[in-house]
Order: C-alpha cells, then structure tokens, then sequence
C-alpha cells in the first residue's frame, strides 16, 4: 500500500517541481516577492512554517521513491539477507511480460472509461440539478450522499449486487438473456468495477459542477438567452467553456482516481483471487510486492507507474490547460 | 473528584500491570487469522497464560495470511519482528529459504531442555514444514486436508453410493444430475486438483525432489499427462452440467453445496465448523477421491493451512518461552481443544487418540475424515512441496483455470503457459535465495 499512497496529487507534486504554466509561476514569483518583503523579518521564518508540509512530503514520498527506485535495480530476498545486483532486467523482465501488457491495456480503457463516465455522468446530474427548483437540496443531498461511502464500502456493496448466486442485477439481466457470471468471465468482472467504480465517483464530480455552474453569472446566462434560443447550444457555447476551470481540476483528479483509488474497489471485487479478472497496475505492484514478496520487480512496476502519472500530468497541464481560461 | 479518582485507579492499574509483566517473560504472537479462528487464539494464549507464571504471550491478529506474512517481513527487516509468527502453505518456502531468519522448532524445543519427537506427529503433518532431511523448521499449527463434503439427501434421491474413485464419480454424477442435483462443486483448484492432485496419486510435482533438495533450476512438472486428463475431465464434466465451476472464490463454489443445491463439494476439513452453522441441510464427508486407473495412486495428501515460526534475534529467555509454548500448544489437551473447536484437523497422534477415545468422532464422524486421510500410507511424492514464489505461481494458475472454464484456452496450453511463467518465477526466485 505504500507505493500506492505515496503518489501525491500530480497537480501539487509538478508545481513542486517547477511544472506550473510559465505566466502563473511568474505571477506567484512577483507575489511571494512582495509577501516576502512585507511579512516576514526574519528570512529563516517561511522555511520554519514550510518546514512540517516538507517533513511529510520527504518521509512519505521522496524517501519511499527513491527506496522504490533503488530497489527496483536488485532482486532481493524478503528477509534483507541478500540481494544481488541486476540493472535494468526487472524493468525488462516486467515490460516484456504478456500478462503485465494485459494488465497494463486494461488500466488504460478502465481509465478513460471510469473517467470519461463520472465526468460526463456527474455533468449532466449537476446541470439538471440547477434548474430544478421544488425539493432542489433533496435531491442534492441524495446525489452526495453517496460519496461518504467508503471504497471497500462501494465495493462490497458492488460485490453483492453482482453476486453470482444472490445479485439482484444478474437475476434482473438474466430476464433479458444476459448470464452474468462476475468473477469468473472477465468481461462481466470488468462491466461490474467500471459501473462501482463509476458509481462512487459521480457525486464527487456533481459536487464541483454544481458549485461552478452556481458560479455563473446570472448576467451571462440572460445575455446568452437574448442570442441563443437552442438550451443545447447555450451550454456547449457559454456555460461549458466557463466550467472549463473545474472540468480541468476534475479530468486530472478523475484520472488519479481511477489509476490509483479504486485499489479498494477491486481488492473487494475480486475477492483476494483476481485469477484471470481484470486488475490494475497498482494492483498488480500490491499482488507482487505484498502477496509475493517479490521486491524488485514490484519497484520496477511502481517506478513504471510513477513515469506514467508523470508524463500524464505533464501532457495535461501543457496541452489541456491551454485550452482553459481562468478568470 | 471522580476525575481524580479515575486518574489515579488508571494509573494503579497500569502501575499493578507494570509490575507484573516485569515478573513474567513476554512473548509476542503475530498470527493471520479472523473470526472464530482469532477468537479461539486468544482462548489457547489465555490457557497458556494461566499454566505458567515464567511468561505472558501475547497474540496480535494481523488480518490474513499473506499481511501477517508481509508484516512480519517487514518487521523483521527493522528488528523488530514477534517471538512467533504464523506462515501459510504457500509462503513456506519464503520463510524456509530465508536461513537466519528463523530458529528451527525443533532445535528451539530441544535448547529448551525439552526432547522433540517427530513420530508424535501424524504422518501428513510431518514433511511440509520440515527441511528436506525431515528437521521441523516451523510448528504445524492450524492443519486441514482437502476432502470431500457430501449431501446424502442427493445421493438416497438418486439411488447410488458416495464415490471412492473418480472412475466411480463418471458413473454416478449423471444419475445425481438425473436427480435435479448439480453434481459437484470444488473450492480451490490449485490446492485440490493441482497440489494434492500430486499427492493423492503420488506423482512428482517438481524436481530436486519436489523442490525441498535444492531451490537451483526447481522445474514444476505442471504438463504431466496425467494432471493434464485431470483437469480435461474437469473441463468436460463442466460441459456435460457433471461439475460447475464457480471461479477462483472460496465461498461462491461452497454457497450452492450449503443450499443444499450440489451432491458433492470439495472442500476443507476446516471448513466443517462454518459448515455447520451455514448448511440448510445434514451433510457427511469422505476422502477426496483418486484415479484408481493410476499406478499407485491413493496415497495421503499433505497439509494446508498453516504453521508457526520462531523468529531468529531474540534474547535466549524469550526462546525458552516460545519453546514452552510450542510444547503447550502440542499437548493432546490443547491439541484436542483446538481441533474441537475449529474443526482443523488434530497435529500429534495422542490427540487424536485422546478425541476418539471420548467418543468425539462417533458424535462428528465428519471431523475425522482429514485426520484420516493425512494418515493414509503415504508415498515417495505426497509429502507436499518446496516451491519460491508460490503465491505468485498460484495466481497464475488461478488465471489460466478460469480461461479453461470460460473456454478462452486448451487444457494443454494453459498447463504449457502456467508450467512456462511458474518456472521463470522459480529462477527468479533462485537468484533472490542465491
């Protein structure tokens, strides 16, 4: 598990880094500039209150990735007894394995799946939720409510409505012909994480839509009423591009989210024996690394992972953000 | 003022606690285990507590097999591992391989002034945790057998016996399908039909005998002909509606059997305590059964679950109170009361003799049926294996039965595909052990 929580949310680690667009980076230097000139009197002053976030980013994630990375390059025994060098035959061994590429084409269609669905899914809850007028905070509450459902929670509850013997959807779609058998056929399994998965991140995505569609000006929405008569047009020209800000915040929240957070869902789902299900790689670095205290080629695999999230959050803040206009 | 009072009734109690955890020698237990199982661990360290005032052990649950395992690395990587901690089959060979990290039983137990017999041990028991020249490396603790439960109700329905062989089960399981019965469902094909598959008809599952001689290019012999007819069968009494497959989960294959829907289950013989209180209907048990039609066939199988490890590093007095424990737990007594109330299956020989001689097993024939199939003769390759990685190597299993099931791949092939990735990861594992 600590490969998994160590990844921090790409948005704070690349600004961390230097990452941020460059008018943004210029602004925040002309600001901590003035701030610093007018605030502090002792230089050493805003180190010490950086001090604790520092401490927690080094012992919780520098420190394990450069362990993880070290690590990935021997082939160690668990006890720590020995451990011989190996260069890059982990990664090799890994990238090369037919089951890790299956694995790894999976985490790539759940990810745009689970993604593109709570977005869109949450989109459209959220716009329907603002015109509604009688009994509006009812159904706010009941939408929301869902997201203080723990993981393993979802997953469970998933797990039962998917249940082989007892699941209410697979007796509802064998009317229809469909013979559901969850855990054992895999495209079943993966229908039924994706819809749990899904399921558990919309009110979080509605939430944020609703509060930036709340963020629209009334002026603007009148104004567009006066030009545009198509709903549909309105939406896709004014207020869409307005949201742009949080649909941003959320494709790159959502993205994590479904690489990395629905461990819990899937761990439930699959009930410890994943067999031929599908699993995601961060699944696959506990299944090695935990379960078969294989410590090397779990390195690898999470080395791999946090390339991946890097170049990822890279390719979204140079090529999407452009697109996106803050106020 | 009640404050107060509590304040100080607190710190009395911590200072009377204190005091007497001074006197004694404390001894820490990790273990894997939930439920009624985790209960009736805290029952037999109290017991232990209560014999003897020299020292206190201390059981801590650290959520399954493969955490306590995983925990246990860890902690001993930083100094700070438990007295003991419990190890499951598969992860044998991890802690075994590992020399240094463990103090062999049975060289605890004789330190400690005590004598160490392996004979008291049932013939099942003795060889999965010992090395290959039969030293106890950990202490069997919770040991069950893969057996056969069977519902009667199907078999008086369709008019034919409880089969012995699998010839016998070709014969029967459609007059049980006749009878409106699934025939049969199994649990766990890589522990059933694959490790024990072994066993049962006593042929070798992997070189340097069996993998316990040596960990140097271990080879699994996972296309033999026969464990390959073994899951054909399978597959074809899968389409013909004579077994039905379920998937890797424990329970989905074991939930139709308790609804009284299957003639036969394969289960556990720890499963027979939980089976108690879930099945809808009587239930009885039998070996798991054998291909008569293999030379040799029909030996014991070997034991599953779990052992107990002293880890290595800690003071001498210490020892001697996991020794003592180790000496506690395979009482006949203790044996007895552990075998009762969780249905594994009794470790030494006395404890058996003890439980049938208070007329447990004419009450519950069904616990019995483990014990004796352990002490069936055993032969040249029942006595279980010494495999690397082997959690891994069963995952992969998993994967590929699934695929055979769902008609994704051949028998052969899968068999090809897991004999192909399970011996890479064995190499691998030679040079980590290296």
């Amino acid at each position: 598990m600590a490969y998994t929580t160590s990844q921090p949310q790409p948005g704070g680690f690349l600004s961390r880094l230097g990452f941020g667009g460059k008018a943004r980076s210029k602004k925040t230097a002309v600001a901590a500039e003035e701030m610093k000139r007018v605030q502090f009197t002792s230089p050493v002053l805003p180190y010490l209150f950086l001090f604790p976030q520092l401490a927690v980013i080094f012992i919780f994630f520098y420190w394990p990735s450069v362990q993880a990375v070290s690590s990935s390059f021997y082939l160690e025994d668990p006890f720590g007894f020995g451990s011989t060098f190996v260069g890059l035959s982990n990664y090799t061994d890994v990238i090369f394995s037919s089951e890790y590429q299956s694995i790894a084409l999976f985490t790539a269609v759940f990810t745009v799946l689970v993604t593109f669905l709570s977005l869109s899914l949450g989109l459209l809850l959220a716009v329907k939720a603002d015109r509604v007028i009688r009994g509006a905070s009812t159904y706010k509450t009941l939408l929301i409510a869902i997201y203080a459902i723990a993981a393993p929670v979802s997953g469970l509850i998933g797990m039962m409505i998917f249940d082989q013997h007892v699941g209410p959807f697979v007796k509802m779609m064998s009317y229809f012909g469909w013979h559901m058998q969850v855990g054992l056929n895999y495209y079943d399994t993966a229908f039924a994480m994706t819809v749990v998965a899904v399921w558990k991140q919309i009110p979080y995505n509605f939430i944020f839509f609703l509060s930036g569609l709340q963020n629209v000006p009334v002026s603007v929405r009148e104004a567009a009423m006066i030009d545009c008569r198509s709903g549909m047009r309105r939406f896709w020209t004014v207020i869409l591009p307005l949201l742009a800000p949080t649909a941003f915040f959320l494709l790159t929240i959502n993205v994590t989210y479904a690489l990395f957070d629905t461990f819990g869902i899937i761990d439930v789902m699959v009930k410890d024996k994943p067999a031929n299900n599908p699993v995601t790689l961060v699944y696959k670095v506990y299944a090695d690394g935990f379960r078969g205290n294989d410590i090397g080629g779990s390195s690898a695999q999470s080395v791999i992972l946090m390339i991946v999230v890097f170049v990822l959050t890279i390719f979204q803040f140079r090529f999407i953000e452009r697109r996106v206009h803050y106020n | 003022m009640t404050m107060i009072k509590k304040f100080s009734m607190a710190a009395m109690a911590v200072a009377m606690s204190a005091t007497s955890s001074l006197a004694a020698t404390n001894i820490t237990w990790w273990h894997g285990m939930g439920g009624r199982n985790g209960e009736v661990i805290n029952e037999v360290s109290q017991k232990f507590n209560a014999s003897q005032t020299a020292c206190n052990l201390t059981p801590i649950s650290k959520g399954t097999y493969e955490e306590a395992l995983a925990t246990g690395i860890a902690a001993f990587r930083s100094g700070e591992q438990p007295n003991i901690l419990q190890v499951f089959d598969a992860g044998a060979a991890t802690i075994i391989n590992a020399k240094g990290a463990t103090v062999a039983a049975e060289d605890l137990i004789n330190n400690a002034g005590y004598k160490f017999d392996r004979n008291a041990f049932i013939e099942g028991v003795r060889y999965f945790y010992a090395d290959s020249k039969g030293k106890f490396i950990g202490m069997p603790f919770n040991s069950s057998a893969p057996i056969m439960y069977v519902n009667p109700q199907a078999f008086e329905k369709a008019g034919v016996a409880v089969p012995k062989t699998w010839e016998e089960f070709e014969t029967v399981a459609p007059k049980l399908k006749e009878a409106g019965f699934i025939p049969m469902t199994a649990s766990q094909l890589t522990w059933q039909f694959t490790e024990n598959f072994f066993s049962r008809q006593n042929i070798q599952f992997a070189n340097n005998n069996n993998g316990y001689d040596s960990v140097v290019d271990t080879k699994m012999n996972l296309t033999d002909k026969n464990l390959v007819m073994m899951f054909e069968k399978l597959k074809s009494w899968s389409d013909a509606g004579l077994y039905k497959f379920y998937g890797a989960s424990w329970n989905d294959n074991q939930k139709p059997f308790e609804e009284g829907k299957v003639a036969m289950w394969i289960g556990s013989s720890g499963s027979f305590g939980g089976l108690q209180k879930t099945a809808s209907m009587p239930f009885s048990a039998d070996f798991l059964p054998y291909w008569s039609s293999i030379k040799g066939a029909g030996t014991n199988t070997f034991i599953g679950g779990a052992a107990l490890f002293a880890m290595a590093g800690k003071p001498e007095a210490e020892n001697k109170c996991t020794a003592d424990f180790f000496q506690f737990l395979t009482s006949p007594e203790i044996q007895k009361f552990y075998h009762q109330a969780t249905g594994y299956v009794a470790i030494t020989k006395a404890a058996y003799e003890l439980a049938k001689k208070e007329g447990y097993y004419e009450k519950t024939p069904v616990a019995e049926v483990g014990i004796k199939q352990l002490m069936l003769p055993s032969g040249e390759w029942s006595k279980g294996y010494r495999l690397g990685f082997y959690p891994q190597i069963r995952s992969i299993m998993e994967r590929e039965y699934n695929k055979i099931f769902s008609g994704e791949t051949t028998v052969q092939k899968a068999f090809e595909t897991i004999e192909k990735e399970g011996n890479d990861l064995l190499t691998r594992f030679a040079k980590t052990a290296g």
